[in-house]
């Protein structure tokens, strides 16, 4: 790949993308991330396969990623010669072959169906734009800027797109110091939770000797509420792997390795195709537009464990060990995987570089507020009218995020509680709606911002409850190196059961801070020291739902009646292993 | 455990049955440029659905390592299994979002199904039964997924219907 045959294939990208998204064939776009999937996308993209040839109709079909919408999925879109794309939502495969019928071929839009127009062209009156729902209006997208509009398995769209640009732009006219001031300067965060600038992490590893040196992409995700770096992956992996590659031209690194839990196939064939595309492209490999530059991408597997996102254990399992953290020093800089330095990254924080060396740090730090820059990528559930994968700039309120974005609390509900930062995180009350998006004042609220998972939970919803599901997560999730987390969290699990099931003893509220106390001092990494912290805001901001199990023994909203499942840990811990065996 | 003690039974020299041959096989075709312990039995794993004592040996062999190590991480993670799956797999979300929205009726609408208490798998062979704690789809929560296929916004009594093809073949 040289400078000319790069512009000769961005025109080459240009002209196809024109040609199929604003040409004379319709074009058909179906989401088909995660929470299309779970709606049924796939079973709808068969079965618009199967009518538009059952009919002969001709027109092209995308699978494309997510919209943000996840609460309109499965989210079908038809952009017709001269029209705007129009948005069928919640369309199940028995909708189709009406949809293309009334639409495709008559040209009648069906009243009940359609979400709106997005795009220029003519329209029925009675259509709304796009840009009317909130969920649309208050985004800014720029991690996912491409997500639920072009095709993940489809290079030239990206590229078409203004894909590769901005590592065109760092290769061929950046110093790589260069490169790594302009991501300091841009106030970039990690998004993985820590929230450490990004562009000094980089610098860490720019002295350490090489040539081999890693930048791992950490796409483990194993928290349950938090689906956002599977769903850029899934809906734009060459903005991961650009990133990535502009991370190692930055820092000198030969190798980029893309760490995903086994199991998510979505993120990890769209991974494994884009980077086969980039290849063929010569936008990976060898000496990359013609400069000395080479890098070489792969993808790595992980086994299911949440403590594989610990950047160390994450190393170990790289390694095919089992993801157990390690001491630090060595920091990963000096020895990370395989013994040679590495820098571990979080996807979303990657994925915002090439916007960033294309448009420039000051264009995104007027993005965002105080230290925090640029866009939270909310993953908001729960007890909510419209969940959904919303990209929108630092510093919103909650409340905002909940109300404007969510439509407000599922079936006319009160607000109770919001849950943050995954199940590390922390638990908030009714009061939080003015907490702004800012990593550091979420965390003086005694949250964390974290990977960006919000939970919402009503009136409905007992925090003694939840906190006995997220106990049990860290349980079987301790990956037993440590026997302050191994022991405490199962101890913790022990009296937070206890006291759902109205047996609690005199004392366990003090026990659990002792308990909570020792692992925060004894564990070697955040999932031992952050273990406490799901127990410690709940009894801060729900002492009454705790108080009136213990003393009354009455749940408030009667959830701890139910049956209680919780997975044995099938971890072979000291149990397993008796002496002498 | 009892796999532990069945490994240092099984001699190393057996080299021609046909599960050995798959094994080799799996480890042999795996594509990525890295090649691990933890990469080859996943591989494996995909390829015959489970983790056999052989795997355990010719892991072992293949990666210049011992038994005992390569046991060492095909125990940590729970995706893996020692002995072979029901034809079909269930899987149903256990993380906050998927509780908080009701999961908890789910699976026990999907135990009570299945015929079981627990993990595990149904006495006719025929499902293997897991909790998740994420199957990503949270927006849709709660979600269950079956032989990899994801169903989300899932009721008691959806979840019920779609269980009902495994009844009724039998």
């Amino acid at each position: 790949m040289t400078q000319d045959t790069y512009k000769e294939l961005k025109d080459r990208a240009t002209s196809y993308w024109e040609a199929r998204s604003n040409g004379d064939t319709p074009l058909i776009r179906i989401g088909t991330a995660m929470c299309g999937h779970a709606a049924g996308a796939f079973r709808v993209a068969d079965r618009v396969k199967t009518v538009l040839s059952e009919r002969s109709i001709e027109a092209n079909l995308d699978e494309v990623g997510c919209l943000g919408l996840c609460y309109a999925e499965p989210l079908l879109d038809i952009k017709k010669p001269g029209r705007p794309r129009i948005f069928f939502n919640n369309v199940s495969s028995s909708d189709v072959e009406q949809i293309i019928e009334d639409y495709l071929i008559n040209d009648l839009l069906p009243e009940s169906q359609v979400l709106g127009y997005m795009g220029e062209g003519e329209v029925t009156d009675s259509t709304d734009s796009m840009e009317n729902i909130p969920g649309i209006a208050l985004q800014n997208r720029i991690a996912l800027r491409n997500a639920g509009h072009t095709a993940p398995g489809d290079i030239l769209q990206y590229i078409a797109t203004g894909g590769y640009s901005g590592l065109y732009k760092a290769v061929t006219s950046m110093e790589s110091s260069e490169v790594i001031d302009e991501v300091k300067n841009s106030g970039l965060r990690g998004r993985g939770g820590a929230a450490f600038p990004t562009g000094v992490k980089w610098s860490f590893l720019v002295g350490a000797p090489g040539p081999t040196k890693y930048i791992l992409c950490n796409c483990e995700e194993g928290d349950p509420g938090a689906y956002n770096d599977k769903g850029i992956l899934e809906s734009d992996p060459h903005t991961l792997l650009e990133g990535l590659a502009i991370a190692g031209y930055a820092t000198g690194a030969s190798n980029g390795i893309v760490f995903i839990r086994h199991g998510h196939d979505g993120p990890i064939d769209r991974t494994e195709k884009a980077i086969s595309e980039a290849y063929e492209n010569g936008l990976l490999g060898e000496n990359i537009f013609g400069s000395d530059f080479s890098f070489d991408i792969e993808v790595a597997l992980t086994g299911e464990s949440y403590v594989a996102g610990e950047e160390t254990a994450l190393m170990e399992a790289v390694e095919g060990k089992r993801s157990m953290p390690r001491f630090r020093p060595p920091f990963p800089a000096a020895f990370g995987v395989w013994g040679k330095p590495s820098n571990i990254n979080n996807v979303k924080s990657l994925s915002y570089a090439p916007e960033i060396i294309s448009k420039g740090a000051e264009w995104f730090s007027s993005i965002g507020v105080n230290q925090s820059t640029g866009t939270a990528i909310v993953c908001l559930t729960g007890d909510v009218n419209k969940p959904g994968l919303y990209e929108v700039p630092m510093g919103m309120t909650l409340g905002q995020v909940v109300d404007d974005l969510g439509g407000g609390v599922s079936g006319g509900r009160k607000l109770k509680l919001l849950q943050t930062g995954g199940p590390l995180g922390g638990v908030l009350g009714p009061d939080s709606r003015d907490i702004h998006i800012d990593f550091d004042e979420m965390r003086s609220a005694g949250a964390i911002f974290g990977s960006g998972g919000i939970i919402v939970g009503s009136e409905d919803v007992c925090a003694v409850d939840l906190t006995r599901v997220l106990v049990a997560f860290c349980q079987y999730e301790s990956c037993g190196k440590c026997f302050p987390c191994r022991l405490g969290m199962e101890h913790l699990l022990e009296i937070v059961e206890r006291i759902s099931n109205y047996e609690s003893k005199a004392g366990d509220m003090d026990l659990m801070r002792s308990v909570g106390g020792t692992m925060e001092a004894g564990s070697l990494c955040g999932h031992g020291q952050l273990g406490f912290g799901p127990i410690r805001s709940a009894i801060t901001h729900f002492e009454s739902d705790f108080k009136s199990h213990i003393e009354e023994g009455i749940c408030p909203t009667g959830s701890c009646d139910n049956r209680k499942i919780v997975p044995k840990n099938t971890r072979p811990y000291a149990t397993d292993f008796a002496p002498g065996d | 455990m009892t796999i532990f003690a069945k490994v240092r039974e099984t001699s190393l020299t057996v080299e021609h049955d046909s599960l050995r041959k798959h094994i080799k096989g799996a480890i042999a075709s795996q594509k990525r440029p890295t090649i691990t312990v933890l990469s080859s039995l996943l591989a494996i794993q995909d390829s015959i659905g489970y983790i056999p004592n052989e795997a355990i040996e010719e892991v072992a062999i293949a990666m210049n390592t011992s038994i005992n190590s390569v046991f060492g991480v095909a125990s940590f993670y729970p995706n893996f299994r020692f002995t072979p799956p029901g034809d079909h797999s269930v899987e149903v979300c256990w993380g906050p979002t998927c509780h908080l929205l009701g999961a908890g009726k789910v699976l026990d609408e999907v135990l009570d199904q299945l015929g079981l208490e627990d993990e595990g798998d149904t006495p006719d062979g025929k499902v293997s039964f897991r909790f998740n704690t994420c199957l990503g789809a949270c927006s849709r929560g709660p979600v269950i997924s079956i032989d990899h296929e994801l169903y989300g916004n899932v009721s008691e009594s959806q979840a019920s219907s779609l269980l009902k093809r495994f009844k009724d073949n039998s």
